[in-house]
Order: C-alpha cells, then sequence, then structure tokens
C-alpha cells in the first residue's frame, strides 16, 4: 500500500521502520511515530467513522485530545479490545487492529445514513424522546436497534489478561502539558530546587514546540525542547510522564493522572525483562502547587456540512505536515479569523502542494503570518468566509460569501473553490477543563474571545491557558510560573536566562463563530456544531426557541459537549450561538462546567490492583491453614474468612449444619471464635466507663468473672454486644462482635477524647493477639480435662467464670460462657500457639468425634436459644426491650449511661414498637425466608399493614422443625397468635407466635 | 481528596486515613435525666448544615487514632484549621464576617 | 487484690510457634537469590510486641520508661529510638501512646521491668501475638511503597530513622525507615496474608525475594 499523502522528507516519523497495520480489516503501512490518524491520512483514508446520531461518513478534525470523530475500538484480541480510543493519540505500532466504532454494516455503506441524510427536519433534538419513547413498553425493542446503530464501542467479551496499578506521589510543583510553557515552568521549579512532575498526555514531549515554524536560541524549536527534556531527565527528584494525561483536578491539589506505558508497543502489554509490567498506571498526585500548562484548543468555525471529510481544524493541519510528514490533501482552503492559523497555509504551501486560497473574515488582516502567505503570492480573499462545503465522502469544493459578521448575513453573490481539504480558525479556546474540576466556573475574557481559570488556590495557569498565545510569550511566562511556584513552596529561585524568541506581529482576530449562511440555519444544510454528538447549529437555535436558554439546559436538550469528547471544540461555538439568538453575551448565557476525567480512561486503569483477591481485604485466623485442609467452606464475615460449614465428602450444607448441630448439643463442637473482636481495659477507672458504655452494671463484677453487656448509642438503640472479663480490679478484656470491633474502639475512644477525658483508662485493640476456640457440647468438660493443669469440676470453675490454666502445655485464659447454651469453654491463647493446642484438642477429642462447626451451626445454635446476633435481630432501630432484654438494662446506675436517657423518651415506650419473638411456622417443614414481610390478615388485600419482618430462620435438627426469631409489632403481646407471611411466589405462610427460646428454656444444660 | 493536617501528628495526611465524624461540638447535656425530651431529641439528631464555615470532628483512624476539630469550607473545601478536642475555633462565620467588613471599610477610608 | 492481670502467654514446653504467614502461599514469580533482585522482602516473625500507654509531660513516667527499656522515649512523630544492638525499639504512635518492639519471649520481662518503673496512669499491653513485621529492601522498595500508600516517603519528609503509622493498600501499617533503601513495615496478624501477597504483586516487576 503506498502513502500518497505522505512527504518524501520532513516530520518526526522514522522512515526507516514500518509498521504494518490494520484498519477495518484492510492492511495499511505507517512508520515509527505515527499516530493512528497521521497513518491513516497518509494512506488516504478519509471516511474513519460514521456519526452518532445522522450515520454520516467522517474524518480527522483535529490531531489531539480534542478529537470529535476520529474515534476507533482498539485490539487485535478479544481480550484486549478497547473502545473510545482517539486514533489522533493512538501512537502506531505494528500489528495494531483498529475497527470504526459506528457504521453498520460498515462505514462506507451504513443503513442509518439513509435515515440521517432525510435529514433533520426528521431528526430534531428530543428526536429519539419523542418518536420512541411511547409506548414505553416497546422502547427496549427500539432500543436494540438504536443502540447497534449508535455504536459507541464495545467492552471485550474475554477477561483482560493485563495488570495495571496505582501509584501515589508528592511533589512540591506539578506541572501539566510539556509544551513550550510547561517545560519552562518545570525547569525554572527544578532549577529552583523543586521536586517536579512534569506529564504530557503525547507520545513526545515538547508540545507545540514539536511542529513550531519558529526558532529559539536560532536553532528549531524542538531542538530546545529536547535539551530541556534532557536536563531535567538527569535530576533527581524530577519525574517525567510522557503519555500521561492529567485526567482529573480534586481538592487540595490532587491531580489523577493516567499513564499508558505499554499501549504504544502493542495489544496486550509485553514483558518487561521477562516480568509482568502493568498496561496503565494511575499516578495519584499530591502537589504543593500546580502550574497549568495545557494550552489551547482552535475552535473551528460552523458552516454548512462542515463536517465532511476533509474539513480539518487549521492547526491540525499544520501538525500532520510538520511533526507527522503528511499533508491531509492536495489544494487547501483556509478559513480564519485570525493571523495564527496562517500557518497552516504557509506550512501546506511549503509543503509543495497548492493553497487555493486563504479566506479571511477581517477586512483588512495584517500581520507578518499574512505578510509571509502574501509574499508566497497566496491567494487572500478578505471580509469573508467559507460559508459551506461541498462533496459527500470528501471536500469536492468551498463555498465562500462576503459576510457581514455583527449583522449575521452573507454579503453579495457566492463563489465556489474547488480544493479537497477546508481548514478553519475560529479561535482558540484554553484549556481550562482542570481549574473547573472542583467546581470553579471559568470566566470569559473578551480580548482572548475564550474563557480562563477563575482562579483555584494552589493552580497557576501558564502560557496558552493563560491567555500568553506567542512562543515568545507562552516561553516566558512559563519561566515566571514555575518560579512563582517554587517559591509559593518556599524555595529560592534558581538562575536561568530566557531564550531567545524573536518576536511575532499578530493582527487582532475577530470573534467569529457559527458563519451565517444565504439560507436560515434551520434551512440551511447542517452546519455542525458538536461532531461526536451530532449538535447542529439549528438545534441549538430550536433548543433555545423551545425555552432552553441557560446553556446547561441547551446541553442536556441537544446532548452538546455530552459525548466522550466532552464537546472540546463545540462547547463555545454552541454558547456563541445560543447567545446569538437570545441576544446575550456568552458568558450571560452561562459559564460550563466541565468533570473529571479529562479524556475516557479504561476501567483497568481505576481499578488498578485492587481486584480480584486484592478487591477486599480478607483476614484470617491463625488457624485458617487446617480450616482448608479440612475441605471447609468459608463465608466472609466483615473481611474475616470464617468456615461457613465443614462438609464431610459429599455432604451439603443442609446434611452438614444438621450434622454439625447435633454434635453440639448431644456431644461435643468446636468453633474457630477468634475473629470476635477484643478490647483490653487498663486503668483505676475502666470500672466506671464499663458503667457508662454498657447498659447494664459492672460495680460488682470480681476478677475472674465474666458478665454479658449491651451498648447502645445514645439515642437508645442497641450498637453492640458481647462478654466482658474482669481480670484484676483495674483490668478488663472486652469482646464484641466480629463486625463491630473496629467501630466499637472508635466509639470508646470518642467518649473518651471528647466526653470524658479525665477518666483514667486506656483501651486498646487485642483481637489479632489472641486465638479463640470456643469448645462446647455435653462432653465439653470430659474434654478439656484431658489437656488441662486446672480443675474443671463446676465448683472450682462455674458458669460465667474464667481461670487461667495451660492447655497442652500452652498458657491459656479460659472463660466458661456459652453462645450455644450448651456447657461452653472459650480458650484464648496467644494466637502463635493457636495451632499447637488446636490440633492437641483434635488429638485428644477424636474419641468424643470432636467436631468443628462453622458460623452457619452457629446460628442455628444461638437462634434455638434465641440469643440474638448483632445486624441480624437489630438493625439500629431496636432497643433493649424491643428485644426483651430488660434484664440486662441498669436503670438504678447513678450514672446516665450511653442510651439511659432515649430508653423513656416517649418514642421508645410505646407498646406497639416491634418486639423479638420466636415464629413456629404450621408446617413443620417449612423454613421461613429471613427478611420476609409478616402480616395479621390471611387474606391479602392491597394495602395492608405489614406488622413485622423475620430475622433469622433455620430447620433446627434438635427441634425437628423449621422455626424463626422475628421482629413483630407488639409482638410481645401476640404469643400464641398465628401471623401470615406471603411470599413472593403467591405462597402464604402461617406461624405461631412463640416466645424467641426454643431450647431448654432453663438454661439447665450450661449449668452443669 | 482532602489533605488534612493533624494536629496530633503534626503532620499533613491524606484523607484516607481519617473518619469524618459530623459536627463538632456537640456537647451532652451535663444532666440528662432533667434534660426535656425536646432538648434531647435536639442533641441525639439536630445538626447544623451551613453552606459555608462548619466546624466538623474528625478521627485520624489510620493513624494516631485521635479525634480533633477541623473548620472547613463546605463550598470551597477549603480547611482553615484543625485544633483538638476542648479548644475553640479561632476562624468563624463570625470573625469572618468581621474581618470581611472590616477590609471593606478599609478600602472605603482608603478612597 | 492485684489491679493488673499480667500473663506470661508463652509455653514452658516445646511448642511450635506459627508466625501470620505461616499458611500463606507465594503467588508470584520470585527470584531465587536477593542478587539482582529489586527488591527484599524478609519475615522477623515471633518478636515481642507491646503497647505503651502513658502521659508524655509526666517526668516520672519518661524517666520510669527509659530506665527500664535503656533508650529515650520519643516525644513526637519522628525518629523510633532504638537500640539495635539489643534488637529494642520504641516508637511514638501517638500523644500517649508507643510501640516498643523486643527480642522473641523477652515481651513479659519487658512488661515487667516497665510496671516495676511505673506509678500512676498508664498502661502496657502485650500484642505479640497480633502483629509480625516484614522487611522490605532493595533499589525499588521505594516504588513499591509508593504503589501502596499515600504517604510521602521522600527522604525530605521521611528521613532514615523515622516511623509513622498510615494506610498500606486498604489495611494499616506501622512503617519504618531503617535505610536509604531499608524499611519496616509491622503489620496486623489478620491482614498479615493480604498485604503480604499485595507487596509481592506490587514488587513482581522489579523482581522480588522472599527470604525465608
Amino acid at each position: 500500500m503506498s502513502q500518497r499523502n505522505r512527504l518524501a522528507t520532513g516530520g518526526r516519523i522514522d522512515r526507516t521502520r514500518p509498521l504494518r497495520f490494520t484498519f477495518n480489516g484492510v492492511s495499511f503501512q505507517g512508520y515509527a511515530g505515527d499516530t493512528l490518524a497521521s497513518a491513516l491520512i497518509a494512506n488516504g483514508v478519509d471516511v474513519l467513522n460514521r456519526s452518532f446520531k445522522y450515520a454520516r461518513p467522517r474524518g480527522v478534525v483535529t490531531a489531539g485530545a480534542d478529537e470529535p470523530n476520529a474515534i476507533v475500538q482498539l485490539g487485535a484480541t478479544e481480550a484486549g479490545q478497547v473502545p473510545n480510543v482517539r486514533a489522533t493519540q493512538q501512537a502506531l505500532y505494528d500489528g495494531l487492529v483498529a475497527k470504526s466504532t459506528n457504521g453498520w454494516p460498515n462505514v462506507d455503506r451504513d443503513l442509518m445514513g439513509v435515515i440521517g441524510s432525510l435529514g433533520g427536519k426528521f431528526m430534531p433534538p428530543g428526536f429519539y424522546y419523542k418518536t420512541f419513547m411511547s409506548p414505553a413498553s416497546a422502547w427496549p425493542k427500539y432500543e436494540q436497534y438504536i443502540r447497534k446503530a449508535a455504536g459507541l464501542g464495545r467492552s471485550p467479551r474475554e477477561t483482560d489478561p493485563d495488570i495495571y496499578d496505582h501509584m501515589h506521589h508528592h511533589c512540591d510543583v506539578m506541572v501539566v502539558g510539556a509544551g513550550p510553557s510547561g517545560l519552562a515552568a518545570a525547569l525554572a521549579a527544578a532549577r529552583s530546587g523543586a521536586r517536579v512532575i512534569l506529564c504530557d498526555e503525547q507520545e513526545e514531549m515538547g508540545g507545540s514546540l514539536l511542529d513550531s515554524r519558529e526558532l529559539i536560541d536560532g536553532k528549531p524549536a524542538a531542538e530546545w525542547a529536547a535539551a530541556v527534556v534532557a536536563e531535567l531527565s538527569a535530576l533527581p527528584d524530577v519525574l517525567l510522564l510522557p503519555r500521561t494525561t492529567a485526567n482529573g483536578y480534586h481538592d487540595h491539589n490532587f491531580v489523577t493522572l493516567h499513564e499508558r506505558r505499554t499501549e504504544h508497543l502493542a495489544d496486550l502489554a509485553p514483558l518487561a525483562n521477562g516480568r509482568r509490567q502493568s498496561r496503565a498506571r494511575m499516578h495519584k498526585v499530591r502537589a504543593g502547587r500546580v502550574v497549568l500548562a495545557t494550552g489551547t484548543h482552535e475552535r473551528p468555525l460552523v458552516y454548512a456540512r462542515n463536517d465532511v471529510p476533509g474539513n480539518l481544524v487549521a492547526g491540525a493541519v499544520s501538525t500532520y505536515i510538520r511533526r507527522y510528514g503528511v499533508v491531509p490533501g492536495q489544494r487547501l482552503v483556509l478559513s480564519t479569523s485570525n493571523d495564527h492559523a496562517y500557518r497552516a497555509a504557509l506550512d501546506w504551501h511549503d509543503a509543495g502542494r497548492e493553497v487555493v486560497a486563504i479566506v479571511d473574515a477581517r477586512d483588512k488582516p495584517d500581520g507578518d503570518l499574512v505578510a509571509a502567505a502574501r509574499s508566497r503570492n497566496i491567494r487572500i480573499i478578505t471580509g469573508s468566509a467559507v460559508i459551506e462545503a461541498q462533496g459527500k465522502k470528501r471536500v469536492t469544493a468551498a463555498v465562500v460569501a462576503a459576510i457581514d459578521i455583527a449583522g449575521f448575513r452573507v454579503k453579495g453573490s457566492t463563489q465556489e473553490l474547488a480544493c479537497d481539504t477546508i481548514a478553519s480558525s475560529g479561535g482558540y479556546s484554553p484549556v481550562v477543563h482542570l481549574a473547573a474540576h472542583t467546581g470553579r466556573r471559568p470566566v470569559w475574557r473578551d480580548d482572548l474571545l475564550g474563557f480562563v481559570s477563575g482562579g483555584v488556590p494552589g493552580q497557576i495557569p501558564a502560557g496558552g491557558v493563560n491567555g500568553r498565545w506567542s512562543l515568545r510569550d507562552a516561553i516566558a511566562d512559563g519561566f515566571e510560573c514555575g518560579v512563582r511556584a517554587a517559591a509559593e513552596t518556599g524555595l529560592t529561585a534558581g538562575t536561568f536566562t530566557l531564550p531567545t524568541v524573536a518576536p511575532v506581529r499578530e493582527g487582532k482576530p475577530v470573534a467569529l463563530y457559527q458563519v451565517p449562511h444565504t439560507k436560515a440555519a434551520m434551512r440551511a444544510p447542517k452546519q455542525f456544531v458538536d461532531q461526536q454528538n451530532d449538535v447542529t447549529a439549528a438545534g441549538i437555535e430550536l433548543a433555545t426557541r423551545e425555552g432552553f436558554e441557560a446553556i446547561e439546559h441547551v446541553k442536556r436538550y441537544t446532548g452538546l459537549g455530552f459525548g466522550t469528547d466532552q464537546g472540546k471544540l463545540g462547547n463555545i461555538n454552541g454558547m456563541a450561538i445560543a447567545a446569538r439568538v437570545t441576544q446575550q453575551s456568552i458568558p450571560d448565557v452561562g459559564t460550563t462546567v466541565f468533570r473529571p476525567n479529562y479524556t475516557p480512561i479504561t476501567f483497568g486503569a481505576i481499578a488498578g490492583r485492587h481486584c480480584n483477591e486484592f478487591f477486599d481485604p480478607r483476614r484470617y485466623t491463625a488457624l485458617h491453614g487446617w480450616h482448608v485442609e479440612r475441605g471447609a467452606a468459608f463465608e466472609v464475615v466483615g473481611q474475616w474468612m470464617r468456615p461457613w460449614y465443614f462438609p464431610r465428602g459429599n455432604e451439603s450444607m443442609h446434611d452438614a449444619v444438621q450434622r454439625e448441630s447435633r454434635a453440639v448439643r448431644e456431644g461435643v463442637g468446636i468453633l474457630d471464635a477468634s475473629t470476635l473482636g477484643k478490647i483490653e481495659i487498663q486503668g483505676k477507672d475502666a470500672r466506671e466507663f464499663l458503667n457508662r458504655l454498657y447498659t447494664n452494671a459492672w460495680t460488682k463484677l470480681e476478677p475472674g468473672k465474666c458478665r454479658y453487656g449491651l451498648m447502645c448509642k445514645d439515642d437508645g438503640m442497641v450498637m453492640d454486644d458481647g462478654v466482658t472479663a474482669c481480670l484484676a480490679e483495674n483490668h478488663f478484656h472486652m469482646t464484641t462482635t466480629t463486625g463491630g470491633a473496629a467501630g466499637v474502639l472508635d466509639w470508646m475512644e470518642m467518649w473518651h477524647q471528647t466526653e470524658w477525658p479525665e477518666l483514667e483508662v486506656y483501651f486498646n485493640s487485642t483481637t489479632d493477639h489472641w486465638a479463640a476456640m470456643t469448645v462446647t457440647g455435653p462432653n465439653a468438660r470430659k474434654l478439656l480435662t484431658e489437656l488441662v493443669d486446672i480443675d474443671m469440676s463446676a465448683e472450682a470453675f462455674g458458669y460465667m467464670d474464667w481461670r487461667e490454666a495451660k492447655v497442652a502445655g500452652v498458657p491459656a485464659r479460659i472463660f466458661r460462657i456459652s453462645f450455644t447454651g450448651e456447657l461452653s469453654y472459650e480458650i484464648n491463647v496467644q494466637a502463635n500457639y493457636a495451632m499447637h493446642v488446636w490440633k492437641a484438642l483434635f488429638e485428644k477429642g477424636a474419641k468424643y468425634d470432636l467436631t468443628p462447626y462453622g458460623t452457619e451451626t452457629m446460628h442455628v445454635l444461638r437462634a434455638e436459644k434465641g440469643f440474638i446476633i448483632i445486624g441480624q435481630e437489630t438493625d439500629g432501630s431496636v432497643t433493649p426491650e424491643d428485644l426483651g432484654m430488660q434484664w440486662c438494662v441498669g436503670y438504678k446506675k447513678p450514672y446516665s449511661w450511653i442510651g439511659r436517657r432515649a430508653l423513656t423518651r416517649p418514642d421508645t415506650k410505646r407498646s406497639d414498637r416491634k418486639q423479638l419473638v420466636g415464629l413456629k411456622p404450621l408446617d413443620p417443614q417449612v423454613v421461613l425466608q429471613e427478611g420476609a414481610q409478616i402480616v395479621l390478615d390471611k387474606e391479602i388485600k392491597v394495602p395492608m399493614p405489614m406488622v413485622g419482618h423475620v430475622t433469622s430462620s433455620y430447620f433446627s435438627p434438635n427441634l425437628g422443625h423449621g422455626f424463626a426469631l422475628a421482629l413483630v409489632k407488639g409482638g410481645s403481646q401476640r404469643i400464641g397468635q398465628t401471623v401470615y407471611l406471603p411470599m413472593a411466589d403467591g405462597k402464604i405462610h402461617a406461624a405461631e407466635v412463640v416466645s424467641p427460646v426454643f431450647y431448654d428454656s432453663e438454661g439447665a444444660r450450661h449449668h452443669v | 481528596m482532602l489533605h488534612i493536617y493533624c494536629p496530633h501528628c503534626d503532620e499533613y495526611r491524606e484523607e484516607e486515613e481519617f473518619r469524618p465524624k459530623g459536627e463538632a461540638h456537640i456537647a451532652r447535656p451535663a444532666d440528662p435525666e432533667n434534660t426535656s425530651d425536646e432538648d434531647w431529641g435536639n442533641y441525639l439528631f439536630f445538626r447544623k448544615n451551613p453552606r459555608g464555615l462548619h466546624h466538623e470532628q474528625w478521627f485520624h483512624s489510620a493513624g494516631c487514632r485521635k479525634f480533633f476539630n477541623v473548620t472547613r469550607d463546605t463550598v470551597s473545601y477549603e480547611i482553615l484549621e484543625t485544633y483538638k478536642p476542648g479548644q475553640q475555633p479561632t476562624v468563624t462565620a463570625e470573625s469572618r464576617q468581621a474581618q470581611a467588613s472590616a477590609q471593606a471599610s478599609n478600602q472605603g477610608a482608603a478612597k | 487484690m492485684s489491679e493488673i492481670a499480667t500473663f506470661n502467654a508463652h509455653p514452658t514446653v516445646a511448642v511450635r510457634a506459627e508466625s501470620p504467614l505461616a499458611f500463606s502461599r507465594v503467588t508470584v514469580a520470585t527470584l531465587a537469590s536477593a542478587q539482582g533482585a529489586g527488591v527484599c522482602i524478609r519475615e522477623r516473625a515471633l518478636l515481642g510486641h507491646l503497647i505503651l500507654r502513658g502521659k508524655a509531660d509526666d517526668a516520672g513516667f519518661r524517666a520510669g520508661v527509659e530506665s527500664a527499656l535503656g533508650v529515650s522515649l520519643p516525644l513526637k512523630m519522628g525518629p523510633v529510638s532504638r537500640d539495635d544492638g539489643r534488637g529494642v525499639s520504641v516508637q511514638w504512635m501517638s500523644p500517649d501512646e508507643w510501640l516498643i518492639v523486643v527480642p522473641a519471649g523477652e515481651d513479659l520481662a519487658t512488661e515487667q521491668r516497665l510496671r516495676a518503673a511505673l506509678s500512676g496512669h498508664y498502661a502496657v499491653m502485650q500484642v505479640s501475638g497480633a502483629q509480625t513485621l516484614l522487611e522490605l529492601s532493595g533499589p525499588n522498595a521505594l516504588e513499591v511503597l509508593k504503589k501502596s500508600a499515600g504517604y510521602d516517603f521522600h527522604p525530605r519528609n521521611f528521613p532514615v530513622g523515622k516511623g509513622i503509622s498510615t494506610t498500606l493498600a486498604k489495611s494499616t501499617a506501622v512503617i519504618r525507615r531503617t535505610g536509604d533503601t531499608q524499611w519496616e513495615l509491622i503489620i496486623r496478624r489478620s491482614f498479615a496474608d493480604y498485604l503480604f501477597r499485595w507487596l509481592l504483586d506490587a514488587s513482581e516487576e522489579y523482581g522480588v525475594f522472599v527470604a525465608r
């Protein structure tokens, strides 16, 4: 394949390194240094896409991040598919495979184009809503086809094999953009001793210096860029990040950068030094000062059929010629409102191609670049503009007319100039996106005809974004801002001299956005404002006529700026049109706010390393290895991996739980209880603190004893529970729920630090220090007696006592507490010794068939006893009395403990509060659904009052029937009543309201 | 992502080390049992939600595990000061207003 | 009646102790030796760890701690007090909290020395089973930390000797700088496997050696 638009020499590409690539199934060749867009242009590919709504053929418009049309689907493999890639930013590599994202069945023969060509009359803004939304039931069918036609790219159907990561940074000065001002700022800051990070979204640092016609210190501008980059890269405290887009600017100078580390190399990340490397990296930078050197985006003019391939912004023409050595056509017409765009015509002419004419909207253009054009005998048509492009899949001619800008009308007759390329320039918009991400609105400047930063604390705009547009000014401003940034972080300026750049005299630009046509906008051929979202000038006019006058409303109604390009090219033109139609100024129409991300970013980069096994931390107990070996099924409880049940052979979960439950009631079982929160409390006021924290009294708890306690928030609602042991007079060992551990400790710290700092008490978490094993069942004592060195008799070691002992030689604290209702001992040993003790228990326990059980059996057994679980029976709206736990509330304690006062508020005293009860399904085989709603009437009517819900429900092998705990309005008064539970499948279960204690209500079994 | 100066650690730390704990300077009534239901309800449930300066309590959960207070502008997210429990803010909505009007009158005098 | 119950957690008979990483799998490619490794990770398992609480403005408390431990008591965030010869270090954690690390098995003796030297309002708690110490070193150790935590590890902010506690991945850690390219991480037992394998994963691209 020939590269017919490639120049024989020039550009920054390497003609000795040809690269093959495929676009829409056709094989092409480009060179190292190309972007996909420059390589396609070199090969004369005009149509890259079909437009979103009207399916019009579209080609490349820009050479950067602002590209609305050349959006491709990338990926040679299914797993490597990436949607939404701008061909103008994608480096070419050997074997690259790209497709158009739009076009069905393909870009050259598009079915939707038939509908689209019928024109705007049939598809005005709101077309889809107005046409397809009724009847609403039909929308899914329409949507299927519309989405297919719209085709915004697709995600891969296979798992992405690549890895991604994040990296945090701190620096004094973060410079965004490595063009003339960014490089100057970074250099000035670095020479002042600052820690500097410089990022740039392009493959190569230098920005506009890489295609500049100007000389710096008498040498090509790109050489100065290379020298600055070389100096910076030699400094230890400077980090240079090419291929890195500053995508988000967040509070307090926190900037998120998206570095594409391998996307210029291959479809999937290649190995580096034989090892995996991340494909993309998100950098999270906290900067002392942020220098925004993001430059400008050139605005195209809005004229009829300005979307036909062959219409480009003027600066892009220069970039393709000077940087990539490609000329995007043969014959050029330039339509401009300013001097700067003349460069396109000069570069085109100097590349040996024909400049048909420069059409300048100003009556008397006058400046150095205008003179340069004149000296080349280029025809300049003044006071005029291109009002329409002709051609279908490529420009064939430009229609030019004299215009009256103030009167918004065409003067006199039109003329057609045959050409294949129209470059246009309506001025330059500072890239203020990052200045607006934290909500600060940009400010309009009439002298620049653009928005500049509204001023963000800690942020310094430099160069183009600051309205300093000439190369000479941009460099000077960059140096100044770099010095200022360093000074503001407390450093003193280093030494340097400004490089010499000859001044270029430029004439004043004229404000021109939408170009008048011989027909009114509503009847003229489409004048595109936002090409990616197919928003036209007529559409914006229609929106304002329909009452959407504020620009934020216009945007939402028309879709202006809502594409993946965020309307980088179209927003200002759209505002100018709304302003013209409503006869306001641009800032009166409103300012536009940008949000992260500046350019699309992959989910991989956002997720970084936090996926798969690292998505959420998994916490393990000291006994985890044993559980794994034993084949436990696990459940995640507050990040902990807890054994759920221990299946034997092919046993089902139900069968395993039934077996484990019987084993505890009839023999002996063992539970890894290490995950319970543990807090050690020391200090002479420890007891007083507990009295204030818990609902019950702690004054008389002696060393050697344990007590169950309930904690409320100050609104009287139960927040946590657990057993606390008195180790010594000023020393307590508290346990909390597994999920509540961190919250309870924070809670205690809050009360101690902010309300009661006078109490002499300290607490720290010892959750991970202790491993805890619950040995429970009628044979628990017999088993332990074989392993301990203390008297285990009921007389010597009673219920709710704790004792220090050695278990299998390991020092332990044993707590005789019970969550199963059986004789139980909770053995606590330092976690490093836990496995030894656990295995010793199994050695001696074999003859008792010591059965390991998991959380499910724990739940069944405690529910049989009516013991609550925080977060299951409680939800932040349940008082101790609602749970029937008045016995655990010490109203006589002298201090008004946390929650005490609220329990006498009228609302907490209501008799119809939801209260904890048991439910016994009338059909013994039924296991009610947890969460099921409860009603009082068997006859279902709508609406009907719901009086409660099931909080826990299981099948009990010990009772021989299903049973449940529930919160029911006025439940304690309903014992014996039948209630009903209508299910989603139409069944209605009936259940008797009973006491929540189903098993051994006298507590005889653990008092042995 | 806020950058928060911990007055106990004497260092700036990233927001992810901290937990916000709501409005600061909410004192628990000294004698709850003799506090009216309404006053107790106000203490429990009613909070300011100002547009502008706000005094908040934060907890350095991944650092020193200490509570402290933050004066933060809820519009700009600027943090004007941090201070320890038991201390009072030096920047308040009133002090800011006084400062603004003082500046205005100075400018008036200069003219 | 005693006010505090001290507890000797260590068995007097031979019992195999297991570190929090006893069952952890290494699932990334590792190097066979430290030669050429960008990152080296080594666990210093089963050390004695204690929490000390007390009033920093109490001269008696400070003197008592220093006499019991033989190192100075740091009074603010900054350098960890260490006596590497004896394997003792004391780190400021909070205005009223310090982390003490001593050699394996010396936790109770350390607690007893502190209790003998201190009076009034203070606390000593053993947490030897609750955490473990990892040494992270090598020319790329810094990058691994930067991938894992938002703290500023630049020598200007984090000179050799300093110790902090901060977030690490989605957990937390105590981090101490012991050399230009050497660090100590003290991590919680229950998060140890997650953090150990996180660090390995983040280190893989630099070439990682796990010293066992």
